[in-house]
């Protein structure tokens, strides 16, 4: 089963629910932790390890000067602006190439050959006997954040329990990261910013059909405005984490809450055998 | 004209609670932009008063024609992004998928596909007592977030060609919306806070910055929470060549005027204090760049 962790606004919590979610379950389960948030993947400062590391490619078109014909067809076929045909050469604009492969298709004289170039990487680190941890890492000044996540989640989809780590936002990369799988749970915060953008994000489920569960953080007691909008919407809350110094400073030096301290421990287990319990219902 | 963009790498570091305050503060014919398409929050804190909304078009999608289909499955075969996938008889499109491409169209023997342009959100203009604000809005389950961020740079700069100041409250990541909101940027405003992923992602926002050769500063919210770790970011800043504007104090009002609806400079306290002086010292950063008028 594969469970989401991701918020719609950044920040205000995510890594920190996977992180202590993912070390509790262990306890019980054989846990996959996979950090789907590519662009600033954090896991891996609250479980320092010596990784193994694997280089994620795509293929991009290569001109075989000496077959090209300039005849443009390549550069009018890109929808992303990737191919510009001059008088004398082809231009190639990595940045916008989506690896669609249709120019290698297209050119009439087999100009095109595929080469590999590397836009990030996967981190794997086997953490316990009962969890692993995999992270992917976007290039910096690279775009291609949904190749990574699409490799990620490739690498982990055969294990039995995976929590993810989501990037922030609804767009591409959270798409891609909830995608066929069988719940998430949403991390917000009692502001209008947290409420909105957790609407936005439950809008988004919908659509992709997958069921949605949600986690209070920061709360300092006036919680009301996300109580009321999760009755409205028949959500269920399953924690609400009070704005607490000790979790703050541990979260801030890198340091795993529920590692150090039963009192979360037992928090965050009891969030978990919830979420397990959704989990298996929707199985 | 100079355009700043607020961004930070992590998320929730308090991107908007800042743009919000630099737009109260920094007077003159500016223009606001909210290039954080997918949590567009600026508006919450600027009571807007909507005056244009247009639809967005992102990239097309493919549509099959089921009257012309003959059931090969050759598109479904070829594309990449594993948006068609055969349904009963038919294939079909799953358009969150499809990026577009077109690719399917060149294996197609039918003729039987063809691409049609995808409402992807919607463009907003509105007025608010800060200055005008370009914002926009994605559908759910569309993607396409650079594209927009992109179109709502274009949209402020047509609008107000006059402004002096385009400042842009980014998205988070170091991905393509922020690519698209950086690129030709004169200073990003870095917020970044004392925590290790805080570090960690400043540190990957700087090289993208770089790499792009956008210049930068940088501002240190709730400092005090964990002061090693804040000389620490203060030390690295240093060895980058990245000015530190401002460090802003925990300070619980900055919440309480979020619930308000207003920049938190419009209340008194530690934190709208310390904004105040580091919008000054943006002013003093800016006028390198040759601009704005108080």
């Amino acid at each position: 089963m594969q469970i989401v962790i991701a918020s719609g606004k950044g920040g205000t919590g995510k890594t920190t629910v996977a992180s202590n979610l993912a070390f509790v379950l262990s306890g019980k389960y054989d846990v996959t932790l996979a950090d789907c948030d590519v662009e600033e993947p954090n896991l891996g400062i609250f479980f320092p390890c010596n990784p193994e590391v694997q280089t994620v490619q795509v293929e991009v078109p290569e001109v075989l000067i000496d077959r090209c014909v300039l005849c443009g067809t390549c550069g009018d076929f890109c929808r992303f602006g990737a191919l510009a045909v001059l008088k004398e050469r082809v231009l190639f604009f990595q940045n916008l190439c989506h690896s669609c492969e249709g120019c290698f298709r297209i050119c009439p004289s087999d100009a095109l050959q595929k080469k590999l170039v590397r836009v990030g990487e996967i981190l794997t680190c086997r953490l316990s006997d009962s969890l692993v941890l995999v992270t992917g890492r976007l290039d910096e000044g690279d775009i291609r954040t949904t190749t990574i996540i699409r490799s990620v989640r490739k690498k982990v989809s055969p294990d039995p329990v995976v929590i993810i780590d989501s990037p922030p936002g609804t767009a591409c990369p959270f798409i891609e990261t909830v995608d066929e799988t069988n719940l998430c749970v949403l991390v917000t915060e009692p502001t209008p910013f947290g409420l909105h953008d957790l609407s936005v994000a439950v809008n988004v489920l919908r659509v992709l059909r997958i069921r949605c569960l949600v986690v209070i953080n920061r709360s300092d007691g006036n919680d009301e405005l996300i109580e009321q909008y999760c009755t409205e919407n028949e959500l269920p809350v399953l924690m609400c984490i009070p704005f607490d110094f000790k979790l703050l400073n541990a979260q801030n030096t890198g340091k795993l809450i529920s590692r150090e301290d039963k009192e979360w421990y037992l928090r965050f287990s009891e969030l978990g055998e919830k979420i397990m319990k959704y989990a298996r219902e929707d199985l | 004209m100079i355009q700043v963009a607020v961004v930070s790498g992590k998320g929730g570091t308090g991107k908007t609670m800042l743009t919000a305050s630099c737009a109260a503060l920094i007077h003159g014919n500016k223009v606001l932009i909210d290039a954080d398409v997918d949590a567009a929050n600026l508006a919450l804190l600027l009571d807007p008063e909507d005056l244009t909304t247009e639809e967005f078009f992102g990239m097309d999608v493919a549509v099959i024609n089921q009257d012309k289909c003959n059931n090969c499955g050759y598109c479904e075969g070829t594309c990449v992004f594993n948006a068609i996938q055969i349904k009963g008889d038919y294939p079909s499109v799953i358009s969150y998928r499809c990026e577009g491409c077109g690719t399917c169209l060149l294996v197609c023997p039918e003729d039987a596909i063809k691409m049609k342009p995808g409402i992807s959100g919607t463009i907003h203009t509105a007025k608010t007592r800060d200055g005008p604000l370009v914002y926009g809005s994605l559908t759910p389950g569309s993607g396409n977030s650079g594209l927009l961020v992109h179109c709502l740079r274009q949209k402020a700069g047509k609008m107000y060609p006059d402004a002096s100041l385009i400042l842009i409250d980014g998205p988070p990541g170091i991905g393509c919306p922020l690519i698209s909101t950086i690129t030709g940027v004169q200073i990003a405003i870095i917020v970044t806070e004392p925590s290790r992923s805080a570090l960690h992602d400043l540190m990957r926002l700087i090289t993208t910055c770089r790499s792009l050769k956008t210049g930068m500063c940088l501002v240190v919210n709730r400092y005090d929470l964990c002061p090693d770790i804040t000389s620490e970011i203060i030390k690295r800043a240093g060895m980058e060549n990245v000015p530190v504007i401002g460090r802003i104090p925990y300070d619980p009002m900055v919440v309480t005027s979020i619930r308000k609806g207003i920049p938190v400079v419009y209340n008194e306290g530690k934190a709208s204090e310390a904004i105040h002086e580091m919008v000054e010292n943006l002013i003093s950063e800016l006028k390198i760049y040759g601009t704005t008028n108080r």
